[in-house]
């Protein structure tokens, strides 16, 4: 397989509260790409990202990452995070209460590794007056930041991102996105970001997976929809026949595997509800006859 | 001098078994704490078990499986010819079973509250299983760690059933404060009894301010 191509083909059964399901998913990802994951909460995202990371081992399939096999589950393959090429930013940034923000970095260096990437990082991420604080004392935004920084120390090839600003203000995000594009370029990086905010994606990502279930559902190209003059309104929006819907412009609603296209999505979503109240009308008339009858 | 021995005898106990507790307890807690196995209510159902048992059942089993009649106390003698009945040895280790949970559950407890990602974090960046305990989780539960210590040493230094049981009164050997002060009070040496007392009194007090003093100082990283 192409070297520049990652691959990830696997199942594995999941459990959300009471009820179950199969994570089946099937996807590529070209080295130096920006893609994003997106759907309903408890549709598998996480797992994903947690397959990717090596921190789930009981997937059944096989993952190839840019040449290099990481997990085939039929030859018993499984390398653990340690050994994979990868920097995660966790929902909660989970960086060490114990340690500053300089050590929370230089914690993820080799022994005797040079620090000079740590002082890069911290001045890249703008966090310079800030290394000998400690995670309690930063907000949410700074944290944030850390974490990206800490993230970058191992100089990973695959960065993975589980909802790193969904936390963070309006203001704050749009911040920390300059900040995800620079290190995303500057560092040759291929990115998978889980998001649910559409303008997140609309700036950052280049395609988007659309995932229900535990299946992915469609794919989006922001940009193709950007060249029509369409915006991401809203990525997920329910289904309707079985597909995903997402709000491209103010009221162009369209499922995301290009089956039936624009106005009609509105259109159609009333006609059900409206083929709805009528049948509800009918039933209680014709309740409302037979009881007068007798 | 019996008097100074008895307590240096006690003191000697408590902290072997303390030590032995902490080397013992931080696997098991880690374990517990992370464990998603059938077996997990099991498990902590028996490390908890000392803490309602009668000390004197525990001591009482002791007794029977170690004493050279029994043939686990006729093993043990034969092949590395230990005698675990009316010695210290025996003393350290009917300590250990009765303060299990005292170390275990603070342990356990503190691990459980930490921030769920803080070990996976660690593991991405690349390091193992030992570094991520020592370096990352350990530090972030040193409150635990304390109060593990604290009532795993004072819980041993407190003991009287279990003690009596295995290890008798042996003046020297196995006679600690809490026996000691038991005797007294039976030969009618009321004297004799409160000085053990009253220095086990004091003695507590002093180590409890300390941890008292030393838990207000230190800023929990995490609170829970």
């Amino acid at each position: 397989m192409d070297k520049l191509v990652s691959s990830l083909n696997c199942t594995l059964h999941l459990r959300d509260g009471q009820r179950s399901f199969e994570l089946d998913v099937d996807f590529h990802l070209a080295a130096g790409e920006l893609l994003a994951l997106s759907g309903p909460s408890g549709s598998g995202k996480t797992s994903v990202l947690r397959i990717l990371a090596g921190l789930e081992s009981r997937a059944k399939g096989r993952l190839v990452f840019q040449g290099q096999v990481w997990q085939d589950h039929a030859q018993q393959i499984f390398l653990p995070p340690q050994q994979r090429s990868i920097g995660v930013v966790f929902q909660d940034y989970a960086l060490f209460p114990n340690m500053n923000v300089r050590q929370n970095l230089h914690f993820a260096l080799l022994k005797h590794e040079s620090t000079a990437l740590i002082d890069e990082l911290l001045d890249v991420m703008d966090l310079k007056d800030l290394a000998r604080a400690f995670p309690r004392e930063l907000s949410g935004g700074q944290q944030q930041r850390v974490a990206l920084a800490r993230a970058l120390v191992r100089r990973p090839k695959l960065l993975l991102l589980d909802e790193p600003l969904s936390a963070l203000d309006t203001q704050m995000r749009e911040h920390l996105q300059q900040y995800i594009q620079e290190l995303h370029e500057r560092y040759a990086l291929t990115t998978l970001l889980i998001s649910h905010h559409p303008e997140e994606i609309q700036r950052l990502a280049q395609r988007v997976l659309v995932m229900e279930k535990g299946k992915i559902i469609g794919e989006v190209i922001p940009a193709e929809e950007r060249k029509k003059g369409f915006l991401l309104r809203a990525i997920w929006m329910g289904t309707v026949d079985g597909m995903a819907q997402v709000q491209l412009g103010d009221n162009i609603l369209r499922t995301v595997n290009h089956t039936f296209v624009n106005h009609t999505g509105v259109a159609h979503i009333l006609s059900a509800y409206f083929f709805t109240i009528a049948k509800i009308v009918c039933v209680f008339v014709a309740v409302s006859v037979a009881v007068l009858m007798f | 001098m019996d008097f100074i021995n008895t307590l240096l005898l006690t003191l000697r106990l408590a902290a072997i078994t303390t030590i032995i507790l902490l080397v013992l307890g931080i696997p098991i807690a880690y374990r517990l704490a992370y464990s998603r196995s059938a077996w997990k209510p099991i498990l902590e159902a028996l490390v908890s078990l000392p803490l309602v048992l009668p000390p004197t059942v525990i001591g009482f089993y002791l007794l029977l499986a170690f004493s050279p009649n029994s043939g686990l106390g006729q093993w043990l003698q034969e092949t590395f010819d230990l005698r675990l009945v009316f010695t210290f040895g025996g003393l350290v280790l009917g300590s250990v079973i009765y303060s299990f949970p005292f170390m275990v559950q603070p342990l356990q407890s503190g691990f459980e509250h930490l921030p769920a990602h803080l070990a996976e974090a660690s593991y991405t960046l690349g390091k193992s299983s030992w570094t991520t305990l020592w370096r990352v989780l350990l530090p972030n539960i040193r409150l635990a760690l304390l109060s593990g210590l604290v009532l795993s040493f004072a819980h041993t230094v407190g003991e009287f059933g279990v003690v009596l049981m295995i290890g008798g009164n042996i003046p020297g050997v196995t006679r600690v404060a809490s026996i000691a002060i038991y005797d007294e009070v039976e030969a009618l040496n009321f004297g004799e009894a409160n000085r053990y007392a009253l220095t086990l009194v004091l003695l507590t007090f002093v180590f409890l301010a300390l941890f008292f003093r030393y838990n207000r100082r230190s800023q929990p990283w995490i609170s829970w």
